[in-house]
């Protein structure tokens, strides 16, 4: 009888289950990990490099592209950090106009998680709710901004423009009937904040819907608990954050620690897991899709009755308005310059963290006062996370790679940048 | 708030100060700086100390300091040529053509830092530290992978995009660029648009790599401006963005 050996198998590029272009290397004992060596860097873009060559604003496109699922999270930690070295002020309104994306974009963050986690470990249902609500969310985006997932709305000194009065509607075509047209515009005849409204009224009831599928379902159960466990001291030496640090019972938030924008004024909780596997981090992150649909209707009463600027009026950061343009000198002299050579920050370097969705999400701003920053870094949570995969499926079988694979919830743009 | 950080700065100047060679407080952040030679000791010291347990390495980053505080474009004197000066003239890593040379270098000997930023979650805070290497053509600095594990991949992606090596890693390999790449594509005197391209060849049947053919293209030079609003005062940093909870 021959011996059984080690051996070595390549899982992806291409493989549906690896959540973009995740190459492994997985050294196998029969169907038992011995070791795995995640290979990167498949989708790099040098987009460090880039906004190197590039005058500040400009670079806030490239944001949206890194963690391609929460777009409005990336853009919101590089005005941050644009914010912050320059010591300017953003209108209240802005304020409270940031939370409430950055809480949209959570939960379309955590449906995609949710979809393609359930999907791979074989739950497809799930995927097709999931997919339905981020029809919503990315229809707000649209109204906002103009684009479905790569917005760039979030501006250094507030953002682009004011909450549309009116929601985009739906057209009768040779693909759509009237009566489907109508079906469809019914929750959009009002504001974008009514349709905001609308939808976090009904959202509670389909996170328990996912919960009706996976919560107490055997299989998923038997799939995730007790499957990658990752204790509180390595979840600190392994560079966790966010939900995946909050897994592993720490209760740590940034949005509650060192709370920037409006979080210290709005209401809501962090869940914390206990056992720090794969389902624990389930568990806090559907909770956390159900605190910030709490968030988004404090930030819609808040935003009905205070209307006001949404962008800075200082002229030596945002550009004036368009009406200013065509009566006053100044206006015309700002304009040309911002959108020649753009602003100046002053010599320096910050590190601003914002709580993206996936953890941590930090941006690293050096300046030797020129109109382009000197050098950027963008600390990707899933880079930390990923580089855990090792030891986080080391005695596991095969499959429940896929699964902890799931759980880090890995976007490649993040993590190759 | 800035009190809480004046506080970590002085502490830190006290306990490790023999070992440190700048400790400033800007922007509301502490940065610290000292030398490889000791990076170990005060990394360790930071991690256990009572009084500062940073328990994690957030992040690593390699910066290359050659170019820092070059512009393309001299704006003390108003002149006919304008902004055509900027984009013909200048030089930058966004420029390079193949096969050109960034010849003078604006610093030497501190060419290369990494820059680690360290978070305190039992003190909630958050610090920076910074070592310089000493050697220009070989930048040597010690690992910190036996402190913080997750320095692993993040010292990996600095000696891949800036060729610092990190004695003493464990697995000390290129992460983020090709197999079989060539050069460290983040330093300021590798050319943005890179040195080779890579295309199918249906002939040899083999991907091959040729040298660049597109042109550099920058439309807005590098211009530093006597700004007045930073001449007169440091920014005042709103507590919004780092405040106690």
């Amino acid at each position: 009888m021959p011996e059984i050996k080690n051996y070595t198998l390549n899982f992806g590029p291409q493989h549906p289950a690896a959540h973009g272009v995740l190459r492994l290397v997985l050294e196998m004992d029969g169907e038992v990990i011995e070791r795995a060596d995640p290979h990167i860097g498949l989708l790099h873009r040098g987009t460090e490099k880039l906004a190197e060559s590039k005058p500040y604003n400009q670079t806030i496109g490239y944001m949206d592209r890194l963690d391609y699922v929460s777009m409005m999270c990336n853009e919101h930690g590089y005005v941050m950090a644009i914010e912050k070295l320059l010591g300017i002020d953003i209108p209240e309104r802005a304020r409270y106009i940031r939370v409430m994306f950055d809480e949209i974009t959570r939960i379309l963050n955590h449906l995609m998680w949710i979809g393609t986690h359930a999907l791979d470990v074989g739950a497809m249902t799930m995927f097709l709710y999931a997919f339905r609500e981020r029809e919503d969310l990315m229809d707000m985006y649209e109204a906002v901004s103009g684009a479905r997932m790569h917005a760039t709305y979030y501006r250094p000194g507030g953002v682009a423009r004011d909450l549309p009065e009116r929601m985009p509607q739906y057209q009768e075509s040779r693909w759509r009937s009237k009566k489907d047209a109508d079906r469809l515009n019914e929750n959009r005849q009002g504001s974008l904040l009514d349709f905001a409204e609308d939808f976090s009224n009904r959202f509670p009831g389909y996170v328990d819907e996912y919960e009706t599928l996976l919560t107490d379902n055997r299989i998923w159960k038997q799939r995730t608990v007790g499957i990658g466990v990752v204790s509180e001291e390595r979840a600190y030496q392994l560079g966790f954050t966010g939900p995946m640090l909050r897994g592993s019972g720490v209760e740590w938030d940034i949005r509650k620690k060192q709370p920037y924008e409006v979080y210290d004024r709005v209401d809501f909780d962090i869940p914390v897991g206990s056992n720090g596997d794969c389902y624990d981090r389930y568990l806090v992150r559907v909770e956390e899709m159900r605190q910030s649909n709490r968030i988004i209707r404090q930030c819609i009463e808040w935003l009905r009755a205070n209307p006001g600027l949404v962008l800075t009026d200082n002229h030596k950061v945002a550009p004036p308005r368009r009406e200013e343009l065509k009566a006053d000198m100044e206006g015309l002299i700002h304009h040309f310059k911002l959108f020649t050579e753009g602003y100046t920050l002053p010599e320096g370097e910050v590190y601003t963290a914002v709580e993206h969705p996936k953890g941590e999400f930090g941006v690293y701003l050096v300046s030797d006062g020129a109109n382009k920053p000197y050098r950027v870094k963008v600390r990707a949570p899933g880079f930390a996370h990923l580089s855990s995969m090792n030891e986080m499926a080391q005695g596991h079988m095969l499959a429940d790679v896929v699964a902890i694979i799931g759980t880090q919830d890995i976007v490649f743009g993040e993590i190759d940048r | 708030m800035s009190n809480s950080k004046q506080q970590l700065a002085d502490a830190l100047q006290a306990a490790l100060g023999d070992r440190l060679d700048l400790v400033t407080l800007a922007c509301n952040e502490v940065t610290l700086e000292t030398s490889p030679e000791n990076l170990l000791e005060v990394a360790a010291r930071l991690r256990d100390d009572e009084a500062f347990r940073f328990q994690q390495l957030v992040d690593l980053c390699g910066v290359d300091y050659s170019q820092f505080g070059r512009d393309e474009w001299l704006t003390d004197e108003a002149s006919r040529g304008g902004f055509s000066r900027g984009v013909d003239g200048g030089v930058s890593s966004g420029r390079l053509q193949f096969g050109d040379e960034l010849d003078s270098l604006a610093t030497r000997g501190r060419r290369f830092a990494a820059v680690y930023h360290l978070l305190s979650y039992a003190n909630n805070q958050r610090l920076r530290l910074r070592v310089h290497a000493t050697d220009d053509d070989f930048p040597v600095i010690p690992t910190v992978t036996g402190i913080w594990k997750s320095a692993d991949w993040y010292e990996r992606e600095a000696f891949d995009l800036f060729g610092i090596l990190f004695s003493d890693h464990p697995d000390l390999r290129r992460i983020l660029t090709d197999y079989g790449f060539v050069g460290h594509p983040f330093r300021k005197d590798f050319p943005l648009i890179g040195h080779v391209e890579m295309r199918y060849d249906p002939e040899r049947e083999r991907v091959v790599y040729e040298p660049v053919s597109i042109e550099p293209r920058v439309l807005v030079p590098r211009v530093k401006r006597e700004d007045n609003r930073y001449l007169a005062e440091q920014p005042e940093v709103s507590d919004e963005a780092q405040s106690d909870a």
